[in-house]
């Protein structure tokens, strides 16, 4: 098994369909031949299945938000009463700013963006030269190197979550206390085989003599990293970044272990711990609020997150 | 895909390295002894670029890996040193009556979890390759819920799921039918649970089954229908044989994934009630950080670690066979 990112389809347009070569004619036939969807039986059904699967998508996916967008803007007798309105009868859009206020997120927001800021930053900084200098200067025993990192990606994370805390509350060697610190966060998120995997990968398809023109030129191998390497891998590391934060903000176990200290809590961890506490339409808007970020960078990035995603699946 | 010695071949041949004009040509042990010292520092620059991976390697990952099995058979409370106790984590385990609880609890998750979060997505996924229009707003809205983060969903769905004023039982009244209790008894809880996971994961893996799907060449599908297969016979031997490695692989992520299920159950339900949702992690989770047990926790682990290890085993060499 694989796992591969091709760096032309990663900056394309419709980087999910590959072109077909061969066969142009049947290009786009699927399981349903296309005599009988041109029939006038064949459209109708299409139609009527297109418009169903509409409908369930919507309800599905999109309802459930709406319904928390504008259940966080009712009241809370309105939000107790049976049956529910579908939308509010009067409507309380000040809630998100309360619930900004009493969860005091603007703390939290704050804590959430230190800790996936640095994961992301602390992963480009340790797995870019890594996965650059197993893919280009192939030092001796390092297949050896990559292999035993990759083993680790076969391991349950659950089987570490134990041991990597005992780690954590005592750094070997150092003999520091983690606990509270982002760097709790951090340090393991950089040890993290994917990434070095997939970047590896990707400059393994960089040409060798586009870097020993380099070396010719007199550039060391730092040099050509950054002045040669990074720019044309600009779509990969586009999607390496958005993952690692991506990750991160989602994060709820590492973080609910490694920041027992309330004031230093993510997001996450924070709205589980008051949950039970706070009124329901407050609890809401939190959750809302707390989704926005991760909602604005999928939009904004759809095309690198999807492209992440098929680059993490497996091909044979 | 190529690997890179196969890319190499598609890549114009390296440039033929001549000796400058102007410069005396070294003698053979001279250019040796320059290769070398070329060769030995590209190995400095290289460990001196893997170092920091290395150290946080070293630290975070494989040190954790030796600490587990070590924890496993030692007595830790972070008070006095560590004992060694042989074997008394895993009995202890043993004699817990909610380790067996658990495992049921989380082996039942994941067959339902399968069953759901296998067959729901692929389907849709077959549905939506079919489909000429709005392709664009499918993929977006089946992968929403997977940016949400799961504290999150959770907390929605604990709501929505809510017999008093929850949008559910509301929505299944509109159709008519009688409500649930769904998280409130002990026979619901965990279907319920299994749902939330399914709605917050399928997108990535509908997405994916769909990639797979567009792979296919329609020439196949062609042929078949020549040959007089309907619907169903294309479904069942096109559409399978086609995709099957990548459903194979993603049916064994799935259940080392959701074997390791916690943040559902802890947000949701807590374990209750009467610890029908009670899972591996949620015990592991209660040894360790409620009753201080690091030794027993780490048995956990390990056990749990050489489950999926044999299962994985087992798997690959079961699907590979059957080739």
């Amino acid at each position: 098994m694989a796992i591969v990112i091709e760096p032309e389809l990663v900056g394309k347009k419709k980087n999910l369909v590959p072109t077909k070569k061969k066969g142009a004619q049947y290009a786009g036939r699927t399981l349903v031949s296309p005599a009988q969807l041109r029939s006038r039986k064949g459209k109708t059904i299409y139609w009527i299945v297109l418009a169903c699967t509409l409908v369930a998508f919507t309800l599905a996916f999109l309802f459930p938000l709406y319904w928390a967008v504008t259940g966080a803007m009712k009241s809370s007798t309105e939000l107790a009463q049976m049956p529910p309105t579908i939308l509010p009868q009067t409507w309380h859009p000040e809630v998100y700013g309360d619930a900004w206020e009493q969860i005091n997120l603007g703390k939290y927001f704050l804590n959430t963006i230190v800790v996936a800021g640095g994961a992301l930053a602390i992963q480009l900084a340790v797995d870019i030269p890594a996965a650059y200098a197993l893919s280009k200067l192939r030092p001796k025993l390092g297949n050896v190197v990559l292999g035993l990192m990759l083993v680790t990606l076969m391991l349950p994370a659950a089987a570490l979550l134990v041991p990597t805390y005992v780690t954590i509350i005592d750094v070997p060697l150092v003999h520091v206390n983690l606990l509270n610190s982002p760097a709790a966060i951090w340090l393991p998120a950089a040890a993290n085989a994917f990434n070095i995997y997939v970047l590896k990968r990707f400059f393994d398809q960089i040409p060798d003599e586009l870097i020993d023109a380099a070396r010719i030129d007199g550039a060391g191998p730092v040099r050509t990293l950054w002045k040669i390497v990074l720019p044309i891998s600009r779509p990969i590391l586009a999607v390496v970044s958005i993952l690692a934060i991506v990750t991160a903000w989602k994060d709820f176990i590492w973080p609910l272990l490694v920041f027992p200290d309330p004031d230093k809590q993510t997001l996450s961890v924070v709205l589980q711990r008051v949950a039970i506490d706070l009124p329901l339409n407050l609890l809401v808007a939190g959750l809302v609020l707390a989704s926005l970020p991760m909602v604005a960078i999928f939009l904004a990035f759809q095309r690198q997150i999807l492209a992440g995603l098929t680059a993490g699946s497996l091909k044979g | 895909m190529s690997s890179p010695k196969s890319s190499n071949v598609l890549q114009p041949a390296r440039p033929a390295v001549t000796p400058r004009a102007g410069r005396p040509v070294a003698s053979a042990q001279e250019r040796k002894k320059t290769r070398l010292r070329r060769k030995l520092g590209e190995n400095i620059t290289a460990y001196g670029l893997l170092s920091a991976a290395l150290i946080c390697f070293a630290l975070f990952s494989w040190y954790p890996i030796v600490k587990g099995i070590i924890l496993s058979f030692q007595q830790v409370d972070f008070v006095s040193d560590p004992t060694w106790v042989g074997f008394d984590n895993f009995v202890r385990l043993w004699n817990d009556p909610l380790f067996g609880v658990a495992w049921r609890n989380t082996l039942l998750f994941t067959a339902f979890a399968i069953v759901f979060g296998f067959l729901v997505p692929f389907f849709t996924a077959v549905l939506l390759n079919e489909l000429r229009h709005a392709r664009a707003y499918f993929r977006l809205v089946v992968y929403l819920p997977v940016m949400l983060p799961p504290v999150v969903t959770a907390l929605l769905w604990k709501w929505f799921y809510d017999p008093g004023p929850g949008l559910f039982n509301e929505a299944i009244g509109v159709v008519g039918l009688p409500g649930s209790a769904w998280l409130d008894s002990s026979s619901t809880a965990m279907i319920s649970l299994v749902f939330v996971s399914t709605w917050a994961n399928m997108g990535s893996t509908t997405l994916i089954y769909l990639a797979a799907l567009q792979t296919i060449p329609g020439e196949l599908y062609e042929a078949a229908e020549l040959d007089g297969a309907g619907i169903w016979k294309r479904l069942r031997h096109v559409t399978f044989p086609q995709t099957r490695f990548v459903l194979l692989v993603l049916l064994l992520l799935q259940v080392v994934a959701t074997m390791q299920v916690f943040t559902e159950p802890y947000i949701m339900t807590g374990g209750g009630p009467d610890d029908s949702t009670v899972t591996l992690l949620l015990l592991l989770y209660r040894y360790a950080f409620v009753y201080n047990d690091f030794g027993s926790a780490s048995a956990m682990s390990l056990l749990l670690f050489i489950a999926l290890g044999i299962f994985s085993a087992a798997y690959v060499r079961l699907t590979k066979s059957s080739d």
